[in-house]
């Protein structure tokens, strides 16, 4: 019997009297990935920004492999394993797409701290860098200052450098965000590939429900911050209140998709 | 191909500012001591500015405290003047570390505010505090003994103390330069373009934004220790926030985004201040006309815009 990775208890989030998040209770197990859905103003990016310690907790408890990690500063949680992607690029735009994933492997291997080393001779770092872009597939621009790639690569990007401090927990924050149905399908068989792998454990906020019903084993269901409904991919499909609360904007399809 | 002709370059540089006692006049070699110390200084200050991002409006405070410290110790215990210049490192990195720990939690607008507020509390502690500082005078009448090290310099003859500076100046440019090339450099210029991500790759930002402040206050105190026997006074000018605003203008003069654009930035500020105030009063306007062209048309600053001219060319 294994325990989950990550526990979360009552976790609330107000903002004056609006109740962003409320009471939100979840449990993720070791190498499961879990999607987070609901439309705009659900309340997914507050849980992450309380996750990953961009924001205080109202109420609640954070647990992360057994520490207490409610209310720690965000470079605290980064070290304990959890990593998270935004919903907008968050890269170093004056840099190449290599040293992006060389800034955030010499933070996870303490050489950060050292202030004589030559960072361009560090062949250690500069390999694994290359590693974590060629399992992207975007190891062909990594010479590329990031500010000119495309917005598709940049989130592949971004991937990469949240997978470079080794994490015990992954957030990804919409990663199909504004991508073309082409950069959708590259990322969604991606991400699919590094879950299926057992080496992560991922939490995935997404719009697309193609993508969440792809790669989720289970799927949280929010609406206007509370829990509407947890389930597999099969249930939440099949949940009537669900269909009408969130899927209501894509009805026809979920129907389609409920009744083939 | 091109980095060769600009080492080639900086070699020559080099080796014509040791040869410059023997070719020019006095005047000349004072002009170089000055740009050489303000160089180092602007140099310091670009390290927090143009790699990680903080302006600060307070950084004559450690060039200030660096001048007084080695004025202090000529005058009361006579050191040889490595040792004063040790004193004055230690004194400006306490005091950076005490300004910026207070300072470097806050961002933008409002770091700059914080260090401008500190650096006025120093000027003004120098000002009143006339037993030890002398006041508005300041500090006069010390003179230089040994250099330390056994090694014996006449330091009062300025071809000497131009070597001298010249040699310390190409000492600590290399290591400033060293912290740049670094991992932990690596990370200051990952600090200026998102700060958010840094934090979020697990390291506390505020700690690598302290540390930096904390160097870089260290060499602009090491620039005071030399501009002090070098003006032979040590007087609140050097800490008042005008003098804050010279690193800024040379940095920006120079170009921010590289390691010797300071260096010229202080050439050109030093030598277009002698230059024009030979002619007219009206200094600190032609200095204004150029920093409004400079940033609205050259960005780069004057060694990065002749570096992309020369590349054009190139090809």
């Amino acid at each position: 019997m294994s325990k989950p990775i990550l526990t979360i208890e009552n976790l609330t989030k107000r903002f004056g009297g609006v109740h962003a998040v409320n009471g939100i209770n979840l449990e993720v197990m070791p190498k499961e990935t879990i999607a987070i859905i609901g439309p705009n103003g659900a309340g997914k990016t507050t849980f992450y920004n309380m996750v990953s310690g961009r924001m205080l907790p109202t109420e609640g408890k954070i647990t992360l492999d057994g520490q207490d990690i409610t209310g720690l500063p965000p470079h605290k949680i980064s070290r304990l394993g959890v990593s998270r992607s935004f919903q907008i690029n968050n890269i170093f735009p004056e840099m190449t797409v290599q040293e992006n994933v060389e800034v955030v492997l010499s933070a996870y291997h303490g050489h950060s701290r050292k202030l004589f080393n030559i960072a361009s001779r560090n062949t250690g770092i500069q390999q694994e860098a290359v590693e974590y872009l060629k399992r992207l597939g975007i190891d062909g621009l990594k010479d590329q200052r990031a500010e000119v790639i495309s917005y598709g690569d940049k989130r592949l990007l971004e991937i990469a450098m949240v997978l470079a401090t080794q994490p015990k927990l992954v957030l990804l924050d919409e990663p199909t965000a504004g991508m073309t149905p082409d950069e959708t399908r590259r990322t969604t068989k991606l991400v699919k590939s590094l879950a299926d792998s057992g080496d992560y454990t991922f939490l995935i906020t997404e719009h697309d429900m193609d993508v969440v019903f792809n790669l989720a084993d289970r799927i949280l269901v929010m609406h206007r911050g509370e829990k509407l409904f947890a389930g597999t991919p099969e249930e939440v499909k099949n949940h009537p209140e669900v269909r009408v609360a969130y899927l209501g904007e894509e009805e026809e399809e979920a129907v389609e998709e409920a009744n083939p | 191909m091109k980095t060769k002709i600009l080492m080639g370059l900086l070699a020559v540089v080099i080796a014509g500012l040791i040869a410059v006692p023997w070719i020019a006049s006095y005047f000349y070699i004072f002009i170089l001591t000055e740009i050489l110390i303000l160089g180092l200084f602007a140099a310091s200050f670009n390290l927090i500015f143009g790699y990680t991002g903080m302006l600060s409006f307070g950084h004559a405070a450690f060039f200030g405290i660096g001048s007084y410290a080695t004025a202090l110790v000529l005058i009361h215990l006579e050191w040889p003047f490595l040792a004063c210049l040790l004193v004055s490192m230690g004194a400006s990195a306490l005091l950076a570390l005490v300004i910026g720990f207070l300072s470097v939690r806050l961002n933008e607008v409002y770091f700059a505010m914080l260090t401008l507020a500190f650096g006025m509390m120093v000027f003004a502690i120098a000002y009143q505090w006339r037993s030890v500082t002398n006041g508005s005078d300041g500090l006069a009448g010390f003179t230089l003994g040994s250099f330390g090290l056994g090694l014996d310099l006449t330091l009062g003859n300025p071809a000497v103390y131009y070597h001298v500076v010249l040699a310390i100046v190409a000492i600590a440019a290399v290591v400033l330069y060293l912290i740049c090339r670094s991992s932990f450099g690596m990370i200051l210029k990952a600090i200026r373009q998102n700060p958010e991500r840094v934090s979020f790759a697990g390291l506390n930002v505020r700690t690598y934004r302290l540390v930096a402040f904390v160097i870089a206050g260290t060499f602009a105190g090491l620039a005071g220790g030399l501009i002090a026997p070098f003006l032979r006074v040590a007087s609140p000018e050097l800490l008042h926030w005008s003098m804050s605003a010279e690193p800024v203008l040379m940095a920006i003069l120079g170009g921010t985004g590289y390691f010797l654009g300071p260096f010229v930035g202080s050439a050109v500020f030093v030598l277009l201040e002698t230059w024009i105030t030979s002619y007219t009063e009206s200094w600190m306007l032609v200095l204004g006309i150029i920093l409004a062209m400079m940033v609205i048309f050259f960005r780069k600053g004057l060694l990065g815009t002749a570096l992309d001219w020369w590349t054009e060319v190139k090809k």
